[in-house]
């Protein structure tokens, strides 16, 4: 057993020698037992960086572990739902769990299973091509549950599932997290429920990790200030983004040191929502992995 | 056993709420010594929330010396929070203090504003610690921690 769920080192992936890389020179760290939210644009590489964590890809250069070995050697303790819920559709929905079954000797789930498709009063018998976008979702989630996977590796888990069955299916992921120290990774774009699933993050846009560490060390490393003062005031700080409002401006900076302003400055720590959003919008801000995040300083990892 | 009810929309952080929840349950009489909370699995089962923030929330009333963790048991209530009683000396002074504000003119937001001051006054975290010392029991009213009380860094 590692401490570590998954390490990139310089991870670039290409998918064509014209094209541009969709991951290019990623490195970061995530300790085991975290949940982890992947977020960034359409096309930032979230279900790239998926897939080369499932063994579906291979790096075009660079490193990705996974449970301190390759994807391929640890295959039997990862898994992952792809974003489109590949499952046979002429199966029925206990045919397909007994694929689950036959597939994952030893350490096959059949209770936790079918408990999954029994919560969404799903009919044993009927076949997957006859089931809804969200009903799909919930059994290959189920599938994923059943093999006591000690990563799970989710590409857009909760987009087309209605509000009780998403809140059901997340209370069930936290439920094995809590009891199983299961490592969840799951992409997703709706900020304000990974807030309270998700302990940590990571922010991918243009191929490359933006932010990556435990979501309240990312937070506390930025603030939120507005006032009516010149930008020069904050020029010791990185600022990520800034804007006028009125008479003066807000901006979001990530304070190189202690934030030493005058009175005219009123500062609050960000919401996850506005931390993300400035990042998008400004792509040149310097990337900030917080220390248990970053494969460079192993001797701070605390997890 | 309590149930947690998260207000996403609150502005109040998720542990806290957790926190405030456990407190006001103790108050109410809903929880007694002895009494166990439910454990994180259960909590994050049904509210969908992250196994960390429950067991932040429980550490914090954990560190109020509230509940204590038990290993391998679970958490369990230590003591509860005593609510004054509807007839007590001191609800009797205060209401006629509030008839002589009223009648001295205070608007009812005036006479709120005076009261927290005063409390905020009387209630200081270091003031409570030093009188922890000296009665060595907790008293009857206790300030609900309005922020962070664990501030940054804090690894949760």
């Amino acid at each position: 057993m590692t401490d570590t769920a998954m390490e990139a080192a310089d991870l670039t992936l290409a998918y064509g020698r014209r094209r541009a890389p969709a991951l290019r020179g990623c490195s970061f760290r995530l300790a085991a037992g975290r949940v982890c939210a992947v977020v960034g644009p359409n096309g930032a590489g979230k279900s790239t960086l998926l897939a080369l964590a499932a063994g579906l890809l291979r790096p075009t250069s660079g490193r990705l572990a996974v449970l301190g070995g390759s994807p391929a050697d640890v295959r039997t303790r990862i898994a992952y739902v792809a974003q489109d819920k590949p499952l046979y559709p002429q199966l029925t929905i206990a045919e397909t769990l007994r694929l689950g079954a036959e597939l994952n000797p030893g350490r096959w789930d059949a209770a936790l299973a079918a408990r999954v498709v029994a919560d969404g009063e799903l009919d044993p018998g009927a076949r997957v091509r006859s089931l809804s976008g969200g009903q799909r979702t919930r059994v290959a989630l189920a599938l994923a549950l059943g093999k006591r996977a000690e990563l799970l590796l989710l590409d857009e888990p909760m987009a087309d599932l209605d509000p009780l069955a998403r809140h059901q299916l997340m209370g069930t992921l936290m439920a094995e997290a809590a009891e199983h120290g299961t490592t969840v990774v799951m992409s997703s774009h709706i900020v304000g429920e990974l807030a309270d699933t998700c302990d940590h993050l990571l922010l991918v846009s243009g191929g490359r990790v933006r932010l990556g560490g435990g979501i309240d060390d990312l937070v506390n490393a930025h603030a939120l200030i507005t006032g009516a003062r010149p930008l020069t005031d904050l020029a010791a700080h990185t600022v990520v983004e800034s804007h006028a409002t009125g008479r003066g401006l807000t901006a979001l900076v990530r304070p190189d040191g202690p934030l030493r302003l005058d009175s005219g400055w009123d500062v609050e720590e960000p919401s996850l929502e506005e931390l993300l959003l400035a990042h998008l919008r400004s792509p040149d801000a310097p990337p900030l992995l917080t220390p248990g995040a970053n494969p460079a300083d192993r001797t701070a990892v605390t997890a | 056993m309590v149930e947690y009810r998260i207000d996403r929309r609150s502005g109040v952080a998720t542990y806290l709420q957790i926190v405030q929840q456990t407190q006001q349950a103790l108050r109410l009489g809903l929880l007694e010594p002895g009494d166990k909370l439910p454990t994180a699995r259960e909590v994050v089962e049904a509210t969908a929330i992250n196994p960390n923030t429950v067991l932040k929330a429980y550490r914090e009333l954990e560190r109020e010396g509230l509940v204590e963790a038990r290993r391998g048991l679970g958490t369990f209530v230590r003591k509860s929070l005593g609510s004054t009683p509807a007839d007590s000396p001191l609800r009797g002074e205060l209401l006629e203090w509030a008839g002589r504000a009223r009648a001295a003119g205070l608007e009812r937001d005036d006479v709120a504003a005076l009261f927290t001051a005063v409390l905020d006054e009387q209630f200081t975290p270091e003031r409570l610690a030093s009188e922890q010392d000296t009665t060595g029991r907790g008293t009857t009213v206790k300030a609900t921690p309005a922020k962070n009380p664990t501030a940054k860094g804090d690894p949760a």
